[in-house]
């Protein structure tokens, strides 16, 4: 899809986005949700161009390695580290958060035990299938759109009688994050740009109490520089027009209904519960846990191993306010500093759609390091 | 890490299983959460598994607007 990078076509765009601002009459400050579209933004280019046209974009919590509580983060290194023989698969990023007991690519496994890296949950169910007498852990970490592949595994899993796969989990859910940004009201958010895969498996209705109860416009957008800038020009008009909804920008990709068979996977495994965030704190039904018919395959209480509760962050590190987008990445005082993408100091300068890491990368600080 | 990527389906076999292309390489993908694609449908694939089938009518939309809009954009700056 070049089309959608056409700088001609992104122009045009730019210029009626600036347009729309003059009519609002302010600058009007938009966050994008999803840590992948602040990437995208980022290594388009567009976040500077796009202040030039007077739109602010701040970045949410739209990161799974982020959010996740360090409790949990050393909940899997427990089980790699003081259980013998046992593989732990997890997605790269999540091996790399530090935590007060180092991360689980330094910290050094039990006897016979070892670390695997996957990229999909199916891997580690393989593991599971190929050494049956091997207890295999996945460290099952992601949003609605990953979610139902981990409900996939438990499933077979359970089909299957694969007494010796489990799952750790880290699963949180977008539309309550939302409404806890909103009531916490730390930052004054005009719209917002939603998350495109997310919305691939719940649709769009779930963030329509954005619009109707605090009045806030919002779109979803695809990940094309040209998608992005199609949403933040639907919002802006929506602003103007005193008419929020939600609005779907990435329709070749999604339809408004999401995939009902994902999230009929996912409400067959699992269920809502209080979840603690890191930066959030703990937010009314925003995680999800093993249902009691499955709760077997959960790795918490099979290890013994408490994986709720409040933040453990290391000293210092404000990827949290990060997450809130109470302050920017440079706002920290290590950033850049002590923390580094190869010495990080919290997650959001581990994951590739943590501000911080995208920050140093691709923001300000790099073009004066240039 | 929604990270996504869109690829054509180039084989479907019973099981829910099938592969993909995905710029001139051929991916596995679990395609068990989309049961009604079928071979030649763009997928969204995300950690391997298809979360969505592609409208191939939208995504000439799509295109047909940004070709809109860079040819506006020529005229302005003729």
């Amino acid at each position: 899809m070049k089309e959608l990078r056409d700088p001609a076509a992104l122009r045009r765009l730019l210029g009626e986005i600036e347009g729309k601002v003059r009519g609002i009459g302010r600058a009007p400050r938009l966050m994008e949700v999803c840590g992948t579209h602040t990437m995208a933004l980022f290594k388009s280019g567009l976040t500077p161009l796009l202040a030039r046209a007077g739109v602010e974009m701040v970045s949410g919590p739209g990161c799974p390695v982020c959010i996740t509580p360090n409790v949990i983060h050393e909940a899997a290194i427990a089980i790699l580290t003081r259980t013998k023989d046992v593989t732990l698969a997890a997605f790269g990023d999540m091996t790399r958060v530090p935590t007060r007991n180092g991360s689980l690519q330094t910290a050094i496994p039990a006897r016979g035990s070892r670390l695997r890296i996957v990229y999909s949950p199916e891997e580690a169910l393989d593991e599971a299938r190929r050494e049956p007498e091997r207890p295999v852990v996945f460290f099952g970490a992601g949003f609605e759109t990953t979610i139902p592949a981990i409900a996939f595994t438990v499933r077979r899993a359970a089909e299957e009688g694969l007494r010796n796969y489990s799952v750790l989990p880290a699963l949180w859910l977008v539309p309550p994050a939302l409404r806890a940004v909103l009531e916490g009201g730390e930052v004054a958010v005009d719209g917002f740009i939603y998350p495109g895969h997310v919305s691939a498996v719940i649709g769009i209705e779930p963030y329509e109490f954005v619009a109707r109860e605090f009045g806030v416009p919002g779109a979803v957008a695809g990940f094309e520089p040209g998608d992005i800038l199609l949403a933040i020009r639907s919002v802006l008009e929506q602003m103007a027009e005193g008419k929020p909804r939600v609005a779907l920008e990435y329709s070749r990709a999604i339809g408004r209904d999401g995939n009902p068979v994902a999230r009929a996977l996912m409400a067959e495994i699992f269920e809502p519960y209080d979840a603690y965030w890191r930066g959030l704190g703990k937010i009314p039904g925003s995680g999800l846990r093993f249902r009691e018919a499955f709760a077997g395959f959960d790795a918490g209480p099979r290890f013994g191993l408490e994986t709720t509760g409040p933040d453990r962050d290391l000293a210092g590190c404000r990827c949290g306010e990060v997450l809130r987008g109470v302050i920017r990445p440079e706002g920290c005082g290590l950033f850049g500093k002590k923390c580094q993408p190869d010495s990080p100091l919290g997650p959001c300068m581990v994951s590739y759609e943590g501000a911080c890491l995208i920050h140093f990368k691709y923001g300000p600080a790099r073009r004066a390091r240039a | 890490m929604c990270l996504a990527i869109p690829a054509k389906i180039t084989r479907i076999d019973g099981s829910g299983q099938g592969t993909a292309s995905y710029i001139g390489s051929e991916v596995k993908v679990n395609l068990s959460l989309v049961p009604q694609a079928k071979r030649g449908d763009w997928v969204i694939i995300h950690a391997g598994f298809a979360i969505s089938v592609m409208n191939a009518k939208e995504a000439r939309e799509t295109l047909r607007l940004f070709k809109e809009l860079a040819a506006a954009s020529q005229d302005e700056g003729a």
